[in-house]
């Protein structure tokens, strides 16, 4: 057709040159077809893959929304065929768990960064830290439950609030150190330097200068730490346990809110399963909470 | 470091050396550091050594019968744990069909143009808030979405294709299937990141080479693109792999922890994890022992395959950076 067209406009010699080609785009051709067909493919698949988080918030606001009240809040969980109940102690168990998770990892996790990142950043053992730091958050939630059992139960003879925290320590600690350390990392070698100018040490590098610059998106990295334990329940399965009363002593075993979902998904009454839901939404609620506080204190400031 | 504008009587300069505070605190600022690092280390070799202590009576039990024994009988003490090795790797492999194709797909879609750069942002925060779902939340909404909804079209399968292995059981409640699905959806966000990062990494010089050359989009994807970025994009689908071998609330609520091989996608089965999260909370004394044993071979298992994907993702942001 585009052969036709040159010698029309008067191109005798077209036959002379290559062959003319139509280079237009063509949707009907088979290139242009299949380009429009994986098109489509691809936006079938981006929307199947989102569906799954819309029926989740469907369901934990249809089904958990149903239930929240401030009993919910209040009250200890319902036995067997007991009517009504709330899921307090769960709330406060998970908060407390996660709070001696922080208190143990968070100390560690930033000496650690501050190493990685300003001590001797590539010294082995810098290396071999931070390479497993990236091993251990890829760890089998279970396993740090295995672990602490072994380590803690064992020893302390009895469950407790506080395994449960070391054992959502373990999972938390590489998050934090590796978020604190590449923070560390993006402060500019130019105010390090400048402070060294000055005559600082390295520890007043790191102090003065470093952590402060940094500080943001530390704060980042260890909220989304804590995000990530909130939620975790394989960890407390052996370590907090559970229990239907209202934490006492970090030495007690104590209820959760992911142990209280799993153990109420399995019940065959109706009002454990309505309590599981509402649990699920104040977990999701929570570890959300989280999230959005570190975009909101992460976002980058101009 | 306060400087004092009066020279110091004895000194023909302003700067003044650290004091020896300063130095002390330096060096112990550092030996903190140092400690801080080391403890990660540390404990990961503790982890190491405390399973493998627990697990030593076990092992001097039944050796390497352990792993191929189908049985795990707690009354008569003998115990093995082929079916669960074998449902661990069977719906890790599956859910990485699954998701890690789902996730590979959106990691396109979200670098390649198909959306407007703010509709990207927020579909890409869609799928961060998935990860952000607690597994306990999606083993209960598998329980009361996924199988209702999966159950009418695994039966009629079952009923009509019967003889196909993977379709050669009902499904009456939990089963792999539903389980798989879960945790695809679990390992999507994780391959979906990490692809990203990976494509992102594609220099656009390529992209734009590739265009000039007269290729369609899709042409430029799934011919330069994807290849360029196939060794980052490998590592998120080993990195997802693991991440799903260790999953295990999802699966302990929706697999239906049942000692059995099959390939049966409707069957009920049973994972290393979900094993561990079922008996060990009432285990008596051997049959700890045997978990202990159990959960030795799941971290063996996941630590090979996840020091497998970071030794390719360091390897590839090493080498790319260089580009």
């Amino acid at each position: 057709m585009s052969a036709d067209t040159g010698r029309q406009a008067g191109f005798e010699r077209a036959s002379d040159f290559a062959a003319p080609v139509n280079l237009a785009y063509n949707p009907f051709e088979f290139r242009g077809l299949k380009n429009s067909i994986l098109t489509v493919g691809v936006w079938l698949v981006a929307i199947l893959g989102a569906i799954p988080l819309f029926s989740v918030i469907y369901m934990l606001l249809v089904k958990g929304g149903a239930r929240l009240n401030a009993l919910l809040f209040t009250e200890l969980p319902p036995a067997g065929f007991e009517a009504g109940g709330g899921i307090g102690n769960a709330i406060q168990g998970t908060l407390v768990t996660v709070a001696i998770a922080a208190i143990i990892s968070i100390p560690i996790g930033m000496f650690a960064a501050i190493y990685l990142a300003e001590v001797r950043p590539d010294g082995q053992i810098a290396v071999w830290a931070r390479f497993l730091s990236k091993v251990l958050t890829g760890f089998p939630s279970i396993l740090a439950g295995v672990f602490v059992y072994a380590a803690v139960v064992l020893l302390m003879g009895s469950y407790s609030a506080l395994a449960g925290g070391i054992a959502l320590a373990v999972l938390m600690l590489p998050t934090v150190t590796l978020t604190a350390e590449g923070a560390m990392r993006m402060v500019p070698q130019k105010m390090k330097d400048a402070a060294i100018g000055m005559g600082c040490t390295k520890a007043q590098v790191a102090w003065s200068v470093t952590l402060p610059t940094a500080l943001p998106s530390i704060v980042t990295g260890v909220i989304l730490g804590v995000a990530r334990v909130a939620g975790e329940s394989a960890p407390l399965l052996f370590t907090a346990l559970f229990s239907n009363y209202w934490l006492r002593s970090i030495r007690e075993p104590t209820a959760s809110l992911a142990i209280l979902i799993y153990n109420f998904s399995s019940m065959p009454f109706e009002n454990q399963i309505e309590l599981a839901w509402a649990a699920s939404l104040v977990l999701v609620v929570i570890i959300l909470g989280f999230n959005i506080l570190s975009r909101f204190i992460g976002r980058p400031q101009v | 470091m306060s400087v004092s504008l009066e020279l110091p009587k004895n000194s023909h300069s302003l700067a003044q050396a650290p004091s020896v505070v300063a130095y002390a605190v330096n060096r112990a600022f550092s030996v903190v550091a140092t400690i801080g690092a080391l403890t990660i280390i540390a404990l990961v070799a503790y982890i190491l050594y405390e399973i493998g202590r627990q697990a030593v009576p076990a092992m001097q039990q039944s050796g390497l019968r352990f792993l191929v024994d189908t049985h795990w009988d707690v009354q008569k003490g003998s115990f093995g744990i082929l079916p669960q090795i074998w449902g661990t790797l069977y719906s890790s492999l599956l859910a990485l069909l699954i998701g890690g194709f789902v996730g590979v797909t959106i990691a396109i879609f979200l670098t390649q143009g198909f959306l407007p750069p703010y509709l990207a942002v927020s579909f890409r925060t869609l799928i961060e808030m998935l990860a952000a779902i607690p597994s306990v939340v999606f083993g209960l909404w598998g329980i009361f979405v996924v199988i209702p909804f999966v159950r009418p079209g695994a039966n009629w399968l079952n009923e009509h294709f019967g003889s196909i292995p993977f379709f050669s059981s009902s499904l009456s409640g939990p089963g792999l299937l539903p389980a798989v699905i879960v945790l695809s959806i679990m390992i999507l966000p994780t391959v979906a990141a990490i692809s990203q990062d990976a494509i992102g990494l594609v220099p656009y010089k390529i992209k734009e080479a590739a265009y000039g050359m007269g290729t369609t989009r899709w042409e430029a994807i799934l011919k330069v693109i994807v290849p360029t970025a196939a060794v980052g994009i490998s590592s998120a689908l080993v990195l997802g792999f693991g991440r799903a071998l260790g999953e295990t609330m999802a699966l302990a609520m929706l697999i239906g922890n049942s000692n059995q091989i099959s390939l049966s996608l409707f069957s009920p089965a049973n994972t290393l994890a979900a094993l561990l999260a079922s008996n060990f909370p009432e285990a008596a004394q051997t049959e700890r022992q045997a978990l202990m044993y159990a959960a030795l071979v799941l971290l063996a298992i996941t630590l090979i395959v996840n020091v497998i994907g970071t030794i390719i993702l360091v390897w590839t942001s090493r080498k790319m950076g260089k580009v």
